[in-house]
């Protein structure tokens, strides 16, 4: 019993509605409804906690004390702020297409939701075990694009349809290294299912193999999750708001919600596929045990999240894509090129795969970084000298 | 592996409904004061001149463009990834020498001047 807490309880759910009279096939169908229920009200609820500690923790990196009024420590803000928004108008602006402008918000949060279902949160604690659990992935992240853009479109403003027509160049420019990074933990583990990358990371975690994809996967989920510096899509100092301007209420909530949820979501999924998901000592006698570590995991990588957003301003367009299609994209590419050779050569070596790995991820690094010191001096030079030319023909003229 | 894709199944709409219902609990409670200003489009003031739904720079075609080609080849990837474990050496370069036309490809659209931003 105590090695499958969560096999033995559904077993005694199932036992029980058998037992009412239900066919076991349908007994199971209302147990898969019950547990995907669980599930999305567990992960919407959890977003009312974790609104809370980002503001709080980006508040104490600005030297600020954040929400401390309602509740201790200001814990019952974001309940107070939900009943606030509940309470609002929700006004549709004049021309919009009223269809596609209610769909876009419960979108935004289904794609953020969807993910959790294959995101391994214990042993044989997991929404569903698919083998394609990579590609899953990337297509359901995938939709949270077209809200944005359903949303930018349908509310009939130009400065909404603008942060859309942005965030789908950035967005879509972003998944780029992110589908090319998933490869590396795909190839190590031989499979696409994300139990079968957790179970594969007991000798060593991903990151260790693979720090470099690790990096690109966490920065180029980071910009699909809209987090500063890669906020683009509601710049709220360049284009007002962004694709949500004309959304009040809580119509403009659960865009919120879905945004925040993602922030805590990407650190759920570096976590699982790179730093060994729900692994820690102890965790085969105690199952349970693994969501505790899943937890402090994701935590630890959710903090980075809120840190970077607390460091870094925002970055402009061009900059944002020409550092995805000029930097991440080539070196993505080379870290997949660079693991897939090194790791057939030195299989089976034990320790030495492990060093062979991490010494060519370590070469990868020092020749990026030679690169762009190379390529930073030969611009800096070609300033010069263009500021010399002038310089000459200001004093040719005289 | 039916039972799992039935879970996903009904966690998406799920996913979808569970948002859904504060919008809709909104509408219900919220104040329904609608007129002309409030409705009109926010622009900061300024009262829209023209068409909002307008064309847009060709440029953001492009990147969607050089996007696709990307997506869709790393696509064609992953079953080699998977697979990963009974590759023989040379099904790796095979592999790679998939990976050298994609960044060719990436150097094609680089010297054209297509990834930079205008």
């Amino acid at each position: 019993m105590t090695q499958d807490p969560v096999g033995w309880l559904g077993q005694l759910i199932h036992t029980f509605l058998v037992s009412l009279g239900l066919a076991p096939e349908w007994a199971r169908a209302l147990q898969a409804f019950l547990a995907a229920g669980a599930l999305a009200t567990a992960v919407l609820l959890l977003t009312f906690f974790l609104i809370w500690v980002e503001r709080k923790i980006l508040a104490r990196l600005q030297d600020r004390l954040g929400p401390n009024r309602v509740g201790p420590y200001g814990l019952f803000q974001t309940i107070a702020d939900a009943i606030k928004l509940v309470l609002k108008e929700v006004i549709v602006p004049s021309g919009a297409d009223r269809v596609l402008y209610f769909l876009a918000p419960p979108l935004a949060v289904m794609s953020v939701v969807g993910l959790w279902g294959v995101v391994p949160l214990a042993p044989k604690l997991v929404g569903a075990d698919i083998n394609v659990g990579v590609i899953y992935l990337i297509s359901i992240g995938a939709i949270g694009t077209l809200a944005v853009m359903l949303a930018g479109w349908s509310s009939n403003n130009k400065y909404a349809l603008l942060g859309a027509f942005r965030t789908v160049a950035m967005l879509i420019s972003y998944e780029v290294p992110m589908v090319v990074a998933l490869l590396v933990p795909t190839m190590l583990a031989g499979s696409m299912g994300t139990v079968e990358i957790v179970e594969r990371q007991r000798e060593m975690w991903f990151v260790v193999l693979a720090p470099i994809a690790a990096l690109l996967f966490f920065i180029s989920s980071m910009a699909e999750a809209g987090k500063a510096p890669f906020d683009l899509l509601e710049a709220e100092s360049e284009i007002v708001a962004g694709y949500n301007i004309e959304y009040s209420s809580m119509a403009f909530g659960m865009f919120f919600v879905g945004e925040f949820l993602h922030g805590f979501t990407i650190a759920a999924l570096t976590v699982a596929l790179f730093f060994g998901g729900w692994l820690g000592p102890g965790v085969d006698r105690f199952p349970l045990l693994g969501l505790v570590y899943f937890a402090l995991k994701s935590a630890v990588v959710y903090f980075v999240v809120i840190w970077i957003r607390g460091t870094l301003p925002r970055l402009r367009i061009d900059q944002v894509n020409a550092f995805n299609w000029k930097f991440l994209v080539p070196l993505s590419l080379a870290t997949v090129a660079a693991t897939a050779v090194t790791d057939k050569l030195a299989a089976g070596l034990g320790w030495s795969r492990t060093l062979a790995l991490l010494g060519v991820n370590g070469v990868l690094a020092l020749a990026t970084i030679v690169a762009l010191t190379l390529y930073a001096r030969s611009v800096r030079r070609r300033k010069a000298r263009a500021e010399r030319r002038i310089g000459a023909a200001a004093t040719a003229r005289g | 592996m039916l039972d799992q894709w039935l879970f996903l199944a009904l966690l998406l709409p799920l996913g979808f409904i569970l948002p859904a219902v504060p919008i809709a609990l909104s509408r219900l409670v919220g104040p329904r004061k609608s007129n002309p200003m409030k409705d009109s489009a926010y622009e900061c003031g300024v009262e829209t001149v023209g068409d909002t739904w307008v064309q847009f720079k060709v440029q953001y075609y492009i990147f969607a463009l050089v996007f696709v080609v990307f997506d869709v080849e790393a696509v064609f990837l992953f079953p080699w990834a998977a697979a990963y474990d009974r590759l023989q050496l040379y099904m790796v370069l095979e592999g790679i020498l998939f990976i050298l036309i994609l960044a060719a490809g990436l150097v094609y659209a680089w010297r054209k001047g297509n990834l930079e931003w205008v």
